[in-house]
């Protein structure tokens, strides 16, 4: 469940109030995101992903997290680790080109492995 | 709340915006219709894909091995119903469609050996490319804005009416042609990706007269870890399971041995690095979960859960022909909100078929939705005199009287209480599912008659009745449909039938508000038996 906006971090750009599909985060008057909903957050740190500056962090865990602390997770660099693994910058998707998916694929039983391993276009 | 509407016209209402819905919405702007595309969250983020990571089947031209292969592979977990036939022309037509593509510009990825890959969609990337598209295409986007109940004109789909959320400010479409794209539903069980996908379309569509087909095959339950909500699955193809002693579990027992109770835990020992490191880098959704909260699940043991998926990623769904019409006429469906018998069969539809099922049905409804507007309606332009009618019932227009004991989230949790524990659904009994449907029949008419947004309602209280209501509606196919099959196949499994039955090698349709019908139908004549 989204748990933490670092406002310090935060430019009240809007963006993750914009694309939060379940209508979790809102602006308030002065454009700065609040959690309006939080019970309705279903963990899918899309916010994190379009954030241009890496203000916001969804814990993992689908109920309420009690550990979530900021200065931990700064300084163990897990603030922004999903928007980084998948290659997005600024808001900005990114790192499909280099998606290593396939090899998912091909460890599939025979003969479906290489039916993958054939199946380029 | 505010009290202004947005009054638009078009020839083709799109209504949900996940890939089938933008599919669908592409496909007949391409074909020269005015689209608008209205969706409850948004364009690009909301529904299954965006945070799932999607593999994606598709045929390569000229391959008969690969053609055959792909085909060939899916026929013996559908347990029936499939056409092999009609499997391949959805395969063929997703060809066609991630060659456009290519055209417009996606990045697909490479393999070792220098071939592009388009078995998998990256659910935000993928979605924010069809975004681009459809904006780029001029169709219009109302993006935080569920549709609550349909417009008819005689008997025929002429639009829509809904709100939108932020705002309060209501919207009425009317259109040509009606696509419904709303997704399967989750029955709100905490399934990452599903928690808009409550059953809405299901309800609106049934509301003009709709029927669907191969409910009782929503046994969808997958497999998260303990405290997570992503229902990925491929990863435990190399994952081995025991329960809290370490006693070994075989995969196929997991569901009951969660089910009777026990713990069971997970870890993918049987990954080499090669394809360790292919799924930490193609799938970080997985692994944000590992990061975050520490342990290593090619080493460490973890436990899991499991969480139902309703008709998503399953088979049953609105009925429909080759064009994706529904037997409503102006009606269309696609994706998850439609049955995948003819592609899948009894089996999960999720893994392959089913994004390429958004892509294929998508296309051909957004082509007969524009071809039927323009016959029937004259296009936009004809729309302006007809006189339509909203049809929405339950969760909108009581009834009766209101009654303020049935909240949204009373209803929602006493449908939850019937069909997501586990124990009692995972296998069903005909005496389970016979005491569960009297409750919900009760249950439906005192949400008919008095579920209502309360005095000084919020936006978001309208939307959570409207969406009770469905969830009510959807149940009660489901279970009826599941009453009437007394046997074990594919995601269909009663206790008390533990076999599959030759001579059960029929569909089962579904329908109706006040009273839940289900009957008999025969299977297409190409349909592989079981
Ligand atoms: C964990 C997971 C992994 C998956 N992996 C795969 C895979 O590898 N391969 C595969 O083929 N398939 C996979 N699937 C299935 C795939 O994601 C779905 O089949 C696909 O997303 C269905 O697309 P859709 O457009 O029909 O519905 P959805 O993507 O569910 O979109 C429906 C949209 O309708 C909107 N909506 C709902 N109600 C309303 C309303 N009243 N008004 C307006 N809008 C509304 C919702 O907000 C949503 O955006 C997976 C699913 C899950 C959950
Ligand atoms: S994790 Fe998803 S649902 Fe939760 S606040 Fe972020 S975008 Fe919204
Ligand atoms: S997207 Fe990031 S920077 Fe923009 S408002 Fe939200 S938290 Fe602040």
């Amino acid at each position: 469940m989204i748990e933490l906006i670092l406002s310090e971090r935060c430019i009240a750009c809007g963006t993750c109030a914009k694309v939060c599909p379940d209508d979790v985060l809102r602006t308030d008057a002065a454009g700065e995101p609040v959690i309006a909903h939080k019970e309705d957050c279903q963990t899918c740190y899309l916010c994190e992903l379009f954030c241009p500056v890496d203000a916001l962090y969804v814990s993992p865990r689908t109920a309420p997290d009690p550990t979530v602390d900021a200065a931990a997770l700064i300084a163990a660099g897990l603030i922004g680790s999903y928007r980084r693994e998948l290659g997005w910058a600024r808001g900005r998707p990114g790192g499909t080109e280099t998606d290593l998916s396939y090899r998912m694929h091909e460890a599939f039983t025979e003969p479906f492995g290489e039916i993958w391993k054939r199946s380029g276009i | 709340m505010s009290e202004s509407t947005l009054h638009l016209t078009a020839d083709v209402l799109v209504i949900g915006g996940g890939p089938a819905g933008c599919w669908a919405a592409l496909a007949a702007r391409r074909a020269g219709a005015s689209v608008v595309l209205a969706e409850k969250g948004y364009v690009g983020t909301s529904g299954a894909t965006p945070p799932a990571n999607t593999t994606l089947f598709y045929t390569v031209p000229g391959d008969r091995l690969q053609n055959d292969g792909m085909v060939d592979h899916r026929v013996a977990p559908a347990k029936g119903f499939i056409v092999r036939d009609f499997v391949r022309r959805v395969y063929d037509e997703t060809t066609v469609n991630t060659e456009l593509m290519t055209r417009w510009g996606y990045p697909w990825p490479r393999n070792e050996t220098g071939k592009t890959f388009r078995g998998n969609l990256r659910g935000p990337d993928y979605m924010i490319f069809l975004r681009k598209r459809l904006l780029a295409e001029g169709v219009r986007i109302l993006d935080h804005s569920p549709a609550l109940e349909l417009l008819t004109a005689d008997g025929v789909a002429a639009g829509a009416a809904g709100i939108t959320r932020r705002t309060g400010d209501r919207w009425e479409v009317r259109a040509g042609a009606v696509v419904v794209a709303t997704g399967g539903c989750a029955f709100r069980s905490g399934v990452v990706g599903t928690h808009n996908l409550t059953g809405d379309g299901y309800l609106l569509a049934a509301e003009a007269g709709a029927r669907f087909s191969g409910m009782e095959f929503s046994g969808q339950w997958a497999l998260a870890p303990a405290e997570g909500g992503l229902t990925k699955g491929i990863i435990y193809f190399s994952g081995s399971f025991s329960d809290a002693d370490g006693t070994p579990i075989p995969h196929p027992a997991v569901p009951d041995a969660l089910a009777a109770g026990r713990s069971v835990h997970a870890v993918l020992d049987r990954a080499d690095p090669y394809l360790e490191d292919g799924y930490r880098k193609g799938q970080p959704n997985i692994f944000v979960y590992f990061h975050r909260l520490g342990g290593n699940p090619f080493k460490d043991r973890y436990p899991v859960r499991l969480l139902y998926e309703g008709t998503v990623r399953a088979a049953g769904g609105l009925d429909v022909d080759e064009r994706c019409a529904t037997s409503v006429p102006g009606l269309y469906a696609v994706g998850d909100a439609t049955t995948r018998e003819k592609l899948t069969g009894a089996a999960m539809s999720g893994g392959g078929p089913a994004v390429a099922w958004c892509i294929a049905s998508g296309t051909w409804a957004g082509q007969a939705a524009t071809a039927f507007a323009r016959q029937f309606a004259a296009g936009a332009a004809g729309l302006a005199g007809r006189p339509v009618q909203p049809i929405g019932g339950a969760g909108l227009r009581p009834a009766a009287k209101p009654d303020p004991e049935r909240t949204a989230e009373a209803v929602t949790r006493a449908v939850q209480q019937e069909i997501l524990p586990l124990d009692r659904n995972y296998r069903r009994t005909g005496a389970g599912i016979a005491a569960a449907l009297e409750r919900l029949d009760g249950l439906w008419e005192a949400a008919r008659d008095g579920l209502a947004p309360p005095a000084g309602a919020t936006p978001r209280d309208v939307v959570r009745a409207r969406e009770a209501a469905a969830l009510v509606a959807t149940a009660r196919w489901i279970l009826a449909s599941a009453g009437q099959r007394t046997e074990t196949r594919g995601l269909h499994r009663r206790a008390d039938f533990p076999g599959l039955d030759p001579a059960q090698h029929h569909h089962l349709l579904s329908g109706g508000l006040d009273r839940v019908w289900v009957r008999r139908a025969d299977p297409h004549e190409e349909a592989v038996a079981a």
